[in-house]
C-alpha cells in the first residue's frame, strides 16, 4: 500500500519540504558569520514558549515563535555588543530556556511526552492548519533570505564594510536573527527543537565541500534540505512497517550521511586546488638539470602542471620539473 | 605644497576638534584635519596612536564624543551619500565560514549604489570588473576567495571599495602583512586611482611602495596630530625622538658609544602581523 494514500503523510511531506527549504536557506547565513550553534540556542530558549504555550492554553507554534523571536533578538544584542565572554552569555541563555520549558510544562500539569513532541518532531501528527502556518512562514523566510541575498551577504561578511557602503548593519542584523527564529519555530514539528540547528547547519557544510561562490552554496543547501527532510520523511514511513523509528531523527541522520559522503570530496577538491596554487614567479635559485625522465611532461601524464611565473611546473615525487629544451630544469 | 589647514571649498573631509572616547576613555583629542579634492593622505604613527580610530571616526565607525565630521559638505551625521566613499577595513583575510566568490565579495562594494531587489545591471557588472582590473585580478573573478593568498584578499577588498566608484577613498592598513609582490600591485592600483583624480586617505604602519604616491603625511601621536604637512621617510616617522611633545631640547642627546653605526633604517618590518586592534 502507498504511503501517499494517508492524508497525514501528505500534510507531512508538504511541511517536510518547506521546512527543508527555509532551513538550510537561513542556516547559510548562520554558517557564514559562524555562528552555526545559534539554531540550537534558539531552539533551546523557544522550549520555553512551547511551554507558555501549553500552559496557557494558546497554541504552542505561537508562543514559541514570539519566545524565539525575542531569544533570538538577545543573543543578537549580545553578539553586536561583543562581550569577550559573549559565548557563557549565550549558554545561559540555552540552559535558562530549556529548564524554564521542562519547569512550565509540570506547572501546566502536562505530561513530558507533550513537550517531547516539539523537542524531537511529530511530523505525522501535523494538523491541517499547522501546515498552512508553516507553508506560510517558510515561504515568507525563504522569500527574504533569497530576495535580500546581496545585503544579507555583504553584512554577514564585513560589517564595517557594510555600515560605510550605507547599510543598516544592526537592522539587517536582527532580520537574520528573526528569520532563524522563525525557522525554528517552524521547523519545530518537522525534525524537534533539539535537532532543528542540524537541518540549518547540515546541507550547508555539505553544500560547501563541492561549491566555491555563496549563491551555489545557498542553492545546494537548499537542494539538500529538501532531499534530506523529504527523504527522511519516506525512508522512516516505510521502516516503521518494520520498527519504531520516528522521522526527525531519519531526518537528520540522512543529511549527516549525506554529508560524510561528500567530505571526502571535498577534501580531495581543496587539495586540488591547493596542488595547483602557482609558485612566487621570482626567479628560481639556481636550477639543476635533470637528465633523463620515463616520460614526456604533458597534459596527460597525470602530474599536476602549476604555473610558476611564464612557464609550468610539473609536480612529481617532490620535485619540481619545467621542460626546457630537451631535458627538465629542477626549479 | 598648499598650506594643509587652508579652508577651501575644495575640502572634501573636514574634521573640526574632534575626540573620540572608547569606553570612557579618551583616545583621540582636538584633531583637526582638512582633506582636499585629490590628496594622497598617509595616516601615520606608531601602533596605538590613534590612526585607525581616525579614520573610523571619519567613515562614521566611531562615534564622536566632541567636535564634527563633515564629509562632502555635509556633516556626518547627515551624510547619506555612501556611494562617494569607498572603505577598506582592516583585515587580514576575505574569508568566512561559507565559500564566497571573488566576484561576489567584490559585487558587494556595489550595494551603494543598488536599491532594493535591483539585480546587477551592465553598469554595476562593467564597474566590477574595471575594478578586477585595477587590482590585477581579473583572471581570478571566478575563484573562491579562500584560494587566493592573503595579500591577493587584500586586493579582493580593495577592488570591492572600488565597485562602487567612490570619490574618496578610506584604506586601513592594506598593506599590512602583505608580501613585496602584493604591496607593489597595491601600488600600482592606488597609482591608477591618484591618475584618475580620486581622493585616498590611507592608513600605514610603513609606506613601503606606497611612499612615492604620498603627497602629505599626517603622523598621530598619542591620539594627536604630530605632524601635518611633506611625507616623510619611514624612519623618520618611527624613530624613538620624533616630535617630542616636550619640544625644547637645550641638549639634544648625543651618543657616547664609539661603535660605528649603520645608517640605514630603523627596521621596522614584521610589526604588521599580529595586531588585533591598534586603534
Amino acid at each position: 500500500m502507498s504511503i501517499l494514500g494517508y492524508d497525514f503523510m501528505i500534510r507531512a511531506m508538504v511541511a517536510a519540504i518547506f521546512t527543508g527549504l527555509a532551513a538550510p536557506a537561513v542556516g547559510t547565513y548562520l554558517v557564514q558569520r559562524r555562528l552555526a550553534l545559534m539554531g540550537d540556542g534558539i531552539g533551546h530558549v523557544a522550549v520555553t514558549g512551547v511551554a507558555l504555550g501549553l500552559l496557557t492554553g494558546a497554541s504552542p507554534t505561537w508562543t514559541a515563535v514570539v519566545v524565539a523571536i525575542l531569544g533570538a533578538v538577545l543573543i543578537e544584542v549580545i553578539r553586536e555588543q561583543g562581550h569577550a565572554n559573549g559565548d557563557v552569555a549565550l549558554a545561559l541563555l540555552f540552559y535558562g530556556g530549556i529548564a524554564g520549558g521542562v519547569l512550565i510544562t509540570g506547572i501546566a500539569d502536562q505530561s513530558a511526552a507533550q513537550l517531547q513532541a516539539y523537542l524531537f518532531g511529530s511530523i505525522t501528527t501535523i494538523s491541517v492548519g499547522d501546515v498552512w502556518v508553516t507553508m506560510g512562514l517558510a515561504a515568507v523566510v525563504v522569500i527574504i533570505a533569497v530576495g535580500l541575498l546581496p545585503q544579507l551577504f555583504a553584512v554577514a561578511q564585513d560589517e564595517e564594510f557594510a555600515q560605510v557602503a550605507g547599510l543598516n548593519v544592526r537592522a539587517y542584523n536582527i532580520l537574520v536573527a528573526v528569520l532563524a527564529a522563525v525557522t525554528v519555530t517552524v521547523a519545530m514539528r518537522t525534525v524537534g527543537l533539539l535537532l532543528v540547528s542540524a537541518l540549518m547547519v547540515v546541507p550547508v557544510a555539505t553544500a560547501q565541500q563541492v561549491t566555491r561562490t555563496f549563491r551555489t552554496t545557498l542553492g545546494l543547501a537548499m537542494l539538500i534540505g529538501v532531499g534530506s527532510s523529504l527523504g527522511g520523511l519516506v525512508l522512516a514511513a516505510f521502516a516503521s512497517y518494520q520498527w519504531r523509528v520516528s522521522p526527525g531523527p531519519a531526518i537528520v541522520l540522512l543529511a549527516l550521511a549525506g554529508f560524510a559522503l561528500t567530505w571526502p570530496i571535498g577534501v580531495l577538491l581543496r587539495r586540488r586546488e591547493r596542488l595547483r596554487t602557482p609558485f612566487t614567479p621570482d626567479a628560481p635559485l639556481g636550477h639543476d638539470v635533470t637528465e633523463g625522465h620515463d616520460h614526456e611532461h604533458g597534459e596527460r601524464c597525470g602530474h599536476p602542471a602549476v604555473e610558476h611565473g611564464d612557464h609550468v611546473d610539473y609536480i612529481h615525487d617532490g620535485h619540481r620539473h619545467a621542460a626546457h629544451g630537451s631535458h627538465y630544469d629542477e626549479h | 605644497m598648499r598650506d594643509p589647514m587652508t579652508p577651501g571649498t575644495d575640502a572634501v573631509v573636514t574634521v573640526d576638534d574632534a575626540a573620540v572616547a572608547i569606553a570612557g576613555r579618551p583616545v583621540l583629542r582636538a584633531i583637526n584635519l582638512r582633506v582636499h579634492r585629490g590628496d594622497f593622505l598617509a595616516l601615520m604613527g606608531a601602533n596605538g596612536s590613534g590612526k585607525s580610530t581616525l579614520v573610523r571616526a571619519m567613515t562614521g565607525l566611531r562615534p564622536l564624543a566632541a567636535g564634527s565630521v563633515n564629509l562632502f559638505g555635509t556633516d556626518l551625521t547627515d551624510f547619506k551619500a555612501w556611494h562617494r566613499i569607498g572603505f577598506v577595513p582592516q583585515r587580514s583575510t576575505a574569508a568566512t565560514g561559507v565559500p564566497a566568490s571573488v566576484w561576489e565579495v567584490v559585487a558587494s562594494g556595489r550595494l551603494t549604489r543598488r536599491r532594493w531587489l535591483r539585480p546587477l545591471l551592465g553598469a554595476d557588472r562593467a564597474a566590477i570588473r574595471n575594478a578586477l582590473e585595477v587590482v590585477g585580478l581579473s583572471d581570478r573573478a571566478r575563484d573562491g576567495v579562500t584560494s587566493l593568498s592573503g595579500g591577493q584578499q587584500q586586493r579582493v577588498l580593495i577592488a570591492r571599495a572600488l565597485a562602487g566608484e567612490p570619490e574618496l577613498l578610506f584604506l586601513d592598513e592594506p598593506a599590512a602583512g602583505v608580501d613585496l609582490p602584493n604591496q607593489e600591485a597595491l601600488a600600482r592600483a592606488l597609482g591608477v586611482l591618484k591618475e584618475r583624480g580620486a581622493t585616498i586617505v590611507l592608513v600605514a604602519h610603513e609606506l613601503g611602495p606606497l611612499a612615492p604616491l604620498v603627497d602629505r603625511a599626517v603622523v598621530m601621536r598619542d591620539g594627536r596630530v604630530a605632524y601635518d604637512g611633506r611625507p616623510l621617510a619611514d624612519d623618520a616617522v618611527h624613530h624613538p625622538l620624533f616630535l617630542e611633545s616636550h619640544s625644547h631640547h637645550h641638549h639634544p642627546p648625543s651618543r657616547h658609544d664609539h661603535a660605528p653605526h649603520v645608517a640605514a633604517p630603523l627596521d621596522t618590518n614584521g610589526q604588521g602581523f599580529g595586531r588585533g586592534g591598534n586603534g
